[in-house]
């Protein structure tokens, strides 16, 4: 199976974001990782290669920083790599999307594309739907069960209120993973020593014939979200203090 | 004047309440027609609570080339023609599991700006802010295409009621299933739950609460709030809670009205699934818990004492 996996460079989610100017950030002075969602796309296609054979490439899109994500992907299992350099530090998923989508159809032909169900940078969920529309394949998001057989995927996700909903989409498609789907594993130091050594292709936006007039949406302001600044504590005992956060909750909050 | 489209969710025929938020948001965007848009349900049943929150016309979408309800791309042609139809400038939304998903394959297949997860949006300036850095930041996004989609947070924008009246009518779109992703089958594992993402009202137990059967100490107070459970991933991995309750980074993304986290630590990968609640109330016996000093109300004790007390003066104040 030739399996391709998109996954994004992303600031660690416990790390301090430092606002820079209008709508930028410090992302010098801040720790990155592979998105987790992105993890369990690797995972899925690495173990589906190691049991049908093939080949897992993985194809990021960021700064040149993001070659980190590749390798450790490539400690997961990845064969290789593709990085689409950009200058910028946020793209808009339609650019995203077509840059993907050009490295893959330039590289090979893929039976499954896996992503993450959402960036948790961006947090766009969409420009799986964009890749997909793209390269005109089916898509499914969120899936936590797969199989495959008989050239055709059959899919399992949440929809919410406590439902399930089982899909079925003929190869190739996109596929979107969440948690649940499988448990991504943690390289071993002669996993991490191997991947220094497979090879990443590097490409520019110019170099796929992807231009950034498409963009249709732009950040143009990042702002803190104001933190609380410490609880107001209840005082008394147990009922005396949830009879107040009762009034409080009605009366002032006006919540319940 | 603006013309705005709203997708409307539906559960088991009704009207979900969290679309009065989103209705409320299309009414604020000045002098406009607003356009409800169903795909399920009865149109007819739902007239009289939308036009309470200001619909001004009431539409049940078919497609005539199949079944809306096993096709997610029929969906998204569907209401492609009727955005099209009905020259809308804009089509709000939820972003619930559902609307994320809908609204992702409706602009991927019109190369149409969206956003997901907005607090606000201001249809005007073409502006929407929204939840960036997993809750750390907030981020203003001006979108340019000739039609704006935005699905907001259930409960970020609270419903204020704006009576219309709204005429009832039926659009067949004139569109073919691509036939790329079939539904085959859709099961309901828990019944009666109120989906954590769309609940107002969150009360939540981390890992203290040691086992699955104390979360029935927890249902009872979050039932009278109105609201539902929800568990960190330590109570998740511990094996108390499925998944599909965890609130966080690896979990679901939460905006409600109230969250009361019950023996939680206050990490930071939880609060990045809950920080956009409006009020946020913290039990804990460690009266240092970090929790402590990222919430609004706190009180110090054991959730076994305090949980139980909560519920019964809930239903003495009812
Ligand atoms: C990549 C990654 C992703 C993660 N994603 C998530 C996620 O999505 N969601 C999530 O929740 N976590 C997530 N975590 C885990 C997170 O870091 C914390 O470990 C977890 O949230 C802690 O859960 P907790 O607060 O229930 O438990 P603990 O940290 O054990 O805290 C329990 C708290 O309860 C108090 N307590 C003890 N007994 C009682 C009692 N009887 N009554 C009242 N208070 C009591 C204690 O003082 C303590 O403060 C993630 C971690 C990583 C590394
Ligand atoms: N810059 C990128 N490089 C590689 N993959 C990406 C990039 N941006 C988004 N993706 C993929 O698309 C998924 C959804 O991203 P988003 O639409 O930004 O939430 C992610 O989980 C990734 O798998």
């Amino acid at each position: 199976m030739q399996i391709y996996v998109c996954a994004k460079h992303v600031p660690d989610t416990a790390a301090n974001i430092k606002v820079v100017g209008e709508n930028g950030f410090d992302d010098a002075g801040c720790k990155f990782i592979a998105n987790p969602y992105d993890e369990y796309a690797v995972e899925q296609a690495v173990q589906l290669v190691e049991k049908n054979g093939g080949e897992v490439v993985v194809v990021t899109v960021g700064k040149a920083a993001a070659a980190a994500t590749i390798r450790a992907a490539m400690a997961m299992g990845a064969h290789r790599g593709i990085l689409v350099t950009i200058a910028n530090q946020f793209l808009d998923s339609q650019t995203t999307a077509r840059a993907l989508a050009a490295a893959i159809q330039q590289d090979g032909k893929p039976d499954i594309i896996f992503t993450g169900k959402g960036a948790v940078d961006s947090e766009g969920f969409q420009t799986l739907y964009r890749l997909a529309a793209a390269m005109e394949l089916p898509v499914v998001n969120e899936i936590n069960r797969l199989e495959i057989a008989d050239g055709k995927a059959t899919v399992g996700h949440e929809i919410g209120g406590g439902a399930r909903e089982v899909l079925e989409v003929a190869l190739p498609c996109v596929l979107g993973t969440t948690k649940g789907l499988n448990e991504p594993r943690y390289p071993k130091f002669p996993d991490i020593m191997k991947a220094k050594k497979k090879p990443i292709k590097e490409m520019t936006l110019a170099d796929l014939g992807v231009s950034l007039d498409g963009a249709q949406s732009e950040l143009v302001k990042l702002e803190k979200v104001p933190e609380r600044t410490g609880a107001k504590m209840l005082g008394g005992d147990v009922r005396q203090a949830m009879e107040e956060l009762v009034r409080i909750l009605k009366e002032e909050e006006k919540v319940i | 004047m603006a013309t705005i489209g709203i997708l409307i969710e539906t559960e088991d025929g009704n009207v979900k309440d969290t679309n009065f938020g989103v209705l409320t948001a299309a009414r604020s965007q000045g002098d406009g027609t607003i356009v409800a848009l169903m795909l399920d349900g009865s149109a007819d049943g739902a007239k009289a609570v939308l036009e309470k929150y200001g619909a001004n016309k009431v539409v049940q979408v078919s497609a005539a080339g199949g079944d809306l309800s096993t096709s997610p791309d029929l969906k998204a042609r569907a209401l492609a023609a009727a955005i099209d139809n009905y020259s809308l400038d804009a089509l709000l939304g939820m972003a619930s599991a559902q609307g994320r998903d809908i609204f992702a394959r409706l602009a991927a297949s019109m190369d149409l700006p969206l956003a997901s997860d907005c607090m606000a949006v201001d249809l005007a300036a073409k502006t929407v802010k929204k939840s960036h850095f997993s809750g750390k930041t907030f981020a203003t996004v001006k979108m340019s295409g000739p039609v704006v989609l935005c699905a907001l947070r259930p409960n970020a924008i609270e419903a204020v009621e704006a009576p219309a009246d709204a005429a009832v009518e039926s659009f067949a779109a004139p569109v073919e299933d691509p036939c790329l992703v079939k539904v085959v089958d859709v099961k309901k594992e828990a019944a009666d739950t109120v989906d954590l993402t769309e609940a107002g009202v969150i009360v939540t137990g981390g890992r203290p609460i040691a086992s699955a059967d104390n979360y029935k100490i927890l249902a009872e107070c979050a039932r009278l709030l109105g609201g539902t459970i929800g568990a960190s991933r330590a109570a998740v991995d511990a094996g108390f809670a499925p998944h599909a309750m965890q609130v966080g980074q690896t979990g679901k993304t939460v905006s409600p009205r109230l969250y009361i986290g019950c023996g939680l630590s206050g990490s930071v990968q939880h609060f990045a699934g809950m920080k956009t609640s409006k009020v946020i109330v913290a039990f804990n016996t460690d009266k240092d818990a970090p929790i402590f000093e990222k919430c609004d109300y706190g009180f110090v004790g054991d959730l076994f004492d305090i949980v139980p007390v909560l519920t019964e003066v809930l239903k003495e104040k009812r």
